[in-house]
């Protein structure tokens, strides 16, 4: 009797059209260092396909979005893959909004470093820089009021983060087991998660407060002997409790930033922060071109102890934004730990090409890695990408 | 008793204009001006941008308005983009004030992210256009000084000439002049001159239409850059006024929700 009453009510949605776009895109990955372990390939040509759909009824204020997605890559079988990045209902009260399905969620502030974003898992395997997400089935509720919005998550389920397979570059060794996980809850991947937001602005002032409760989309990484007699590393996820605090102040010219973590997990609990400024200097050089100085202090009181590589680092880079008719956008920076020799450097660049197709390039480095660094295994696999996307 | 009162009144009025500074006048026009767009308390619109680059190259930035007035502050707005693709569904929301810096939020949707993004930029180009932010932002009175420089006539159109210093010294310009509308109270030209005091842009309102009986708006701007030869044809459409929009149409969910 429900479900009937549901399907009346979401009918005369379904059956007046919607609106279709979405992107394709060609990419190109060149690697050229010798691969550090046996059947890497020093190059790979890759498609990947995004359509959108969308949809508004009830006077605006319900409405479906659809996005799956789709990439085929040449060399690694595990980058080859398909998600449903979102599928989701919105509607909006007054006041208030609900959604159900599958969602994407972003918290936070900073750039070197997403510490405080929770929701969504990683898709490693798009790239390493680890900002693509995998869509997480979840229900949101969010009030609205004057001190504030505030957030009420149930997480349904949860996603496997995904690895880059052998044949691929940019992975752990001995290479991450791609068909076994374990959990520390016995409900394993259908332990329901909950999160708690709060996000408001007051003046220059932007903060969000969080708390959450669930499986933690950071894996630890058990090495085991697999059925073929390989070692693999078999992902473990824990259950995590995670307060965070993000914190932007916006000064005229200078963005101050700061995101901050508590984590307890049975492995022992740990604090974690980043933080710093963006500068920008407009219209330099009596150009209309905007340039952004970024730095950023990456800490975790864990030190040696901790799974990212991230425990004592600086990040300095810049961003120039052309303001032109093309959108032109270039991103540099650096990332050198203070603790090891290890530094990492990564260029973004993109600019539009008339109306419906776009080109950006990316290139990345890492030098004198330490072997204690979880960034080891990836210390030849410095790469440039080219991709050129198609917008509909 | 009351014939007098109003006898000296008309009689007083011309000479208390006359006694009046220039600047003392053109505040007068632009609180005129100002005044008289009042009430209007919210429109939502589309709105069309043509660049042309002084090779003739086009390129086309389609995006949808949604303003509320604020009493007694500056407008919020929250602008949407549909073309070009690449943007689609990033919108922009702006808490304008009278005095001081912008509120602004930016949100991309390919990451899902909301930015505060630093709105002292005001001078920058909006999308690559001619227009810049502060061009197209919310025009309170306080945002400039002004001085009335003389009537004059204006294709055709009876009108005054104002001079306006803007007061934000991160403004790009030095100084703007104003052709008012005598009649309507509605600008009809703008000559905008850079940070040296040279004659960068006109902008040329044109198709005034009549909004509520009360509200004109333009149905297109035509902004020239007299030193790079670009143009930019800002067009609006489809203005619907007191659309029912409210203070819960202009947070960061609804920035969200908005595409």
């Amino acid at each position: 009797m429900r479900l009937w009453r549901w399907i009346v009510c979401l009918m005369p949605g379904l059956l007046s059209a919607g609106e279709w776009s979405g992107y394709a895109e060609l990419q190109g990955r060149y690697f050229p260092q010798d691969a550090a372990y046996e059947n890497q390939s020093d190059h790979l040509i890759s498609l990947a396909f995004q359509p959108e759909y969308y949809q508004r009824w009830d006077k605006g204020n319900q409405s479906l979005l659809v996005v799956p997605f789709f990439r085929w890559d040449s060399e690694d079988k595990e980058r080859t893959h398909a998600d449903i990045r979102e599928l989701i209902w919105t509607y909006a009260g007054n006041r208030w909004e609900a959604q159900a399905g599958i969602g994407k969620v972003f918290w936070g502030v900073t750039e070197a470093l997403h510490l405080v974003d929770t929701i969504n898992q990683t898709d490693l395997v798009e790239n390493p820089d680890g900002e693509q997400k995998l869509g997480q089935p979840l229900i949101k509720l969010s009030l609205e009021r004057d001190w504030g919005i505030l957030d009420f998550y149930t997480l349904i389920g949860f996603r496997e983060r995904t690895f880059p397979g052998e044949e691929g570059r940019l992975r752990s060794h001995p290479p991450v087991d791609q068909d076994h996980a374990e959990y520390e809850s016995d409900r394993e991947e259908r332990h329901l998660d909950f999160a708690l937001r709060w996000s408001h602005y007051i003046g220059d002032w932007d903060i969000g407060l969080a708390h959450f409760n669930g499986t933690s989309r950071d894996p630890l990484f058990i090495p085991r002997i697999s059925n073929r007699g390989e070692i693999k590393l078999m992902p473990y996820y824990e259950q995590m409790r995670q307060t965070s605090l993000d914190l932007q102040a916006t000064k005229g010219d200078w963005l101050w930033k700061l995101e901050a973590i508590h984590r307890s997990i049975d492995s022992g609990s740990y604090n974690a922060a980043t933080g710093g400024f963006e500068y920008t200097l407009v219209g330099i050089a009596d150009t209309d071109m905007d340039l952004g100085l970024l730095g950023e202090y990456l800490y975790d009181d864990r030190g040696d102890e901790a799974t990212t590589p991230f425990q004592n680092d600086i990040f300095v880079g810049f961003r120039l934004t052309a303001n032109d008719v093309d959108g032109s956008e270039l991103l540099a920076g650096v990332i050198k730990d203070m603790d090891e020799s290890s530094w990492m450097f990564n260029l973004e660049a993109s600019r539009r090409i008339g109306s419906d197709w776009k080109t950006s390039a990316q290139i990345r480095l890492w030098s004198d890695i330490a072997e204690q660094d979880p960034l080891y295994s990836m210390r030849r696999d410095d790469y440039a990408e080219l991709t050129l996307t198609r917008f509909f | 008793m009351k014939l007098s009162l109003i006898l000296a009144t008309l009689l007083l009025t011309p000479a208390v204009t006359l006694a009046m500074t220039a600047e003392e006048r053109g505040l007068e026009i632009a609180k005129e001006v100002d005044s008289r767009d009042t009430g209007f308390h919210d429109f939502k619109a589309s709105m069309t941008m043509l660049l042309k680059n002084r090779h003739g190259e086009e390129s086309l930035r389609d995006m949808r308005n949604q303003t509320l007035e604020v009493e007694g502050d500056g407008d919020k707005t929250l602008v949407v983009f549909d073309e070009p693709r690449d943007v689609k569904g990033t919108a922009l929301l702006s808490f304008s004030h009278k005095v001081g810096d912008d509120d602004q939020w930016l949100y991309l949707p390919a990451l899902k992210r909301v930015k505060r993004i630093a709105s002292r930029n005001k001078s920058g180009p909006f999308m690559g256009s001619e227009f810049a932010y502060e061009d197209i932002s919310s025009q309170e009175v306080e945002k400039y000084t002004y001085k009335f420089i003389e009537e004059s006539e204006h294709d055709g159109i009876a009108s005054y000439l104002v001079e306006r210093y803007p007061v934000d010294p991160n403004s790009g310009y030095t100084r703007q002049q104003m052709w008012v509308d005598k009649a309507r109270y509605i600008p009809i030209k703008i000559d905008y001159y850079d940070r040296k005091n040279v004659l960068l842009k006109t902008l040329v309102f044109r198709g005034y239409q009549q909004y509520l009986d009360q509200y004109w708006r333009a149905d297109e701007m035509f902004m020239e850059n007299h030193q790079t030869g670009k143009s930019t044809l800002l067009t609006w459409k489809q203005y619907d006024f007191r659309s029912g929009l409210t203070d819960a149409d202009f947070n960061k969910n609804s920035l969200k929700r908005a595409r």
